[in-house]
């Protein structure tokens, strides 16, 4: 089994804490003139996004998780699992469950590709691309006119992602959203 | 390549060459002698948590493998032992440690030594030296057991292994198992009393199994103590200073016994001293001494965060 030592932890680094996938996010060093040193290591559960501390004694080595981030390119959902296919042309298809897609679920469109994190070869998270492209299926009609200020109303998009969106958009409108605040940034021309 | 520039800015240069005047004139006016010592050394340091970094000289110089001091102690205590008087030496240190914010592998320091000395009056000198070159206040003093014991709960000179085991469980969430006691010791108080130290403080009288260099006494309740002393500001580690032990053969029993230490660590085993060895046989005087960190003070004066923003040329820029 692969073990990382203390003194090559770095920040996304991917480890296996307490038996589960874990990225360290900080790894800091305490050392006393004369005594022991640690590392104060702050990791996030890849299963759960938990983020946490835990200290070490520095030349101590925990085991490496077999991680792998990879571009997958998202097909369809069964209702239990989201289905989807390697961008490598080996047409290799995995299936997420909803803990995996969890943060990925407002922002799928079948087609675009995502950031597919796999352990042991299983699929444990998906992230969105930051901007997604997606049509608006629901809102109020929009306000001719009212295209520069002012308020703003709730819009659902193709995925089932409600966004809050300028008045002047209509039902049928393309919209560009950050998926990473769920924010409205412009309309696309079709 | 734009990272030719200095971590230190302009004032910052000045900052430390006025540190460093101010230094000398501090011990000047003390009647302290200023010395030097050769940083290139026979011997590593034993010490279980410190590692020397190695010169490994060439053919040329046909000196055999030479270290680099990880402090000037030993060589000033040859010092001492010729009679030399209080002596007080600025110069750099090199440790084989992790780089941090609070750590490059070479830094500067003035370590002094004052024969008669308690480790009281040093530490009276130290508070006046600190006072003199920083400006601040009355330096308070605790007691390792007073700090320890309200932040802890226990007595670090009396406790079991076990005990401070499940204290430190329950303030840390730790990943390692089986530390050693005095690594416990370590690492509750790097996590949880030194965050929480007043800006300058002192504490002194440290666990027996933290002695270091430092002489053993029995405390009014019957404890070991060591008569160690540091010195923290704005909770960084600054001054080690001791009460110093002068016995040869207790002296040779802690070398000894750090190298059995680190054998069972798997590290190497140092060859001991024998020139320090033989200086401690003809005998030094008894008295205190300190290391005192001047790249850190500067970090204190400035109110940096990074060594690096206090030397011309930390260890990613040489």
């Amino acid at each position: 089994m692969a073990t990382y030592s203390t003194n090559e932890f770095k920040s996304g680094l991917k480890v296996l804490v307490d038996n589960e996938p874990c990225s360290i996010l900080e790894n800091e060093v305490v050392k006393p003139g004369k005594g022991q040193a640690f590392n104060r290591v702050k990791f996030r559960n890849l299963l759960n996004s938990r983020v946490w501390e835990r200290t070490y004694k520095s030349g101590e080595s925990i085991e490496a998780a077999d991680v792998m981030e990879t571009d997958m390119e998202y097909l369809y959902s069964d209702g239990e699992f989201w289905h989807f296919m390697k961008t490598d042309d080996s047409y290799e298809q995995v299936a997420a469950d909803s803990n995996a897609i969890r943060e990925a679920i407002n922002w799928l469109k079948e087609q675009d590709t995502y950031q597919v994190i796999l352990w042991n070869d299983s699929p444990i998270s998906v992230t969105a691309p930051n901007f997604v492209e997606m049509e608006v299926v629901e809102t109020d009609p929009g306000l001719k006119g009212d295209t520069a200020q002012g308020g703003t109303k709730p819009a659902t998009l193709s995925s089932g992602a409600v966004v809050k969106v300028p008045l002047f958009v209509n039902i049928g409108d393309v919209l560009r959203v950050d998926t990473r605040t769920g924010e409205y940034q412009n309309r696309v021309n079709k | 390549m734009d990272d030719w520039q200095p971590g230190a800015s302009l004032s910052t240069l000045r900052l430390r060459a006025k540190l460093l005047a101010s230094t000398r004139e501090f011990f000047t006016n003390k009647g302290v002698l200023e010395v030097e010592t050769s940083t290139l050394s026979r011997f590593g340091t034993t010490d279980v948590y410190l590692n020397s970094i190695k010169a490994g000289l060439g053919s040329v110089s046909n000196c055999g493998e030479l270290y680099l001091q990880t402090s000037p102690e030993l060589q000033m205590k040859r010092l001492l032992a010729m009679g030399v008087g209080p002596i007080y030496q600025i110069c750099k240190a090199f440790r084989d440690d992790p780089v941090t914010s609070l750590h490059n592998p070479e830094f500067t320091i003035v370590e002094w030594y004052r024969p008669s000395f308690s480790m009281e009056n040093l530490m009276n000198e130290v508070e006046e030296y600190v006072q003199t070159v920083v400006g601040c206040g009355k330096i308070l003093r605790f007691s390792y057991q007073e700090v320890f014991e309200e932040k802890i709960g226990l007595n670090p000179h009396e406790c079991s292994l076990d005990e401070i085991q499940k204290a430190a469980h329950t303030h840390l969430n730790i990943g390692s198992k089986d530390l050693r006691f005095t690594e416990y010791l370590d690492l509750v108080m790097s996590e949880v009393v030194e965050p929480n130290l007043p800006e300058f403080c002192f504490l002194y009288d440290y666990p027996e199994c933290q002695a270091a260099m430092a002489t053993i006494e029995i405390d009014d309740h019957g404890n070991q103590i060591a008569k160690r002393f540091e010195l923290y500001c704005k909770g960084i580690e600054i001054a080690n200073g001791y009460f110093e032990l002068t016995d040869p053969i207790e002296q040779l029993g802690r070398l000894t016994s750090d190298n059995i230490e680190r054998s069972k660590k798997g590290l190497p085993e140092i060859p001991i001293d024998e020139r320090f060895f033989a200086a401690l046989s003809a005998g030094i005087p008894k008295g205190s001494g300190v290391a005192l960190g001047l790249d850190r003070l500067l970090m204190v004066m400035g109110d940096f965060e990074e060594i690096d923003s206090v030397l011309s040329f930390s260890i990613k820029r040489v």
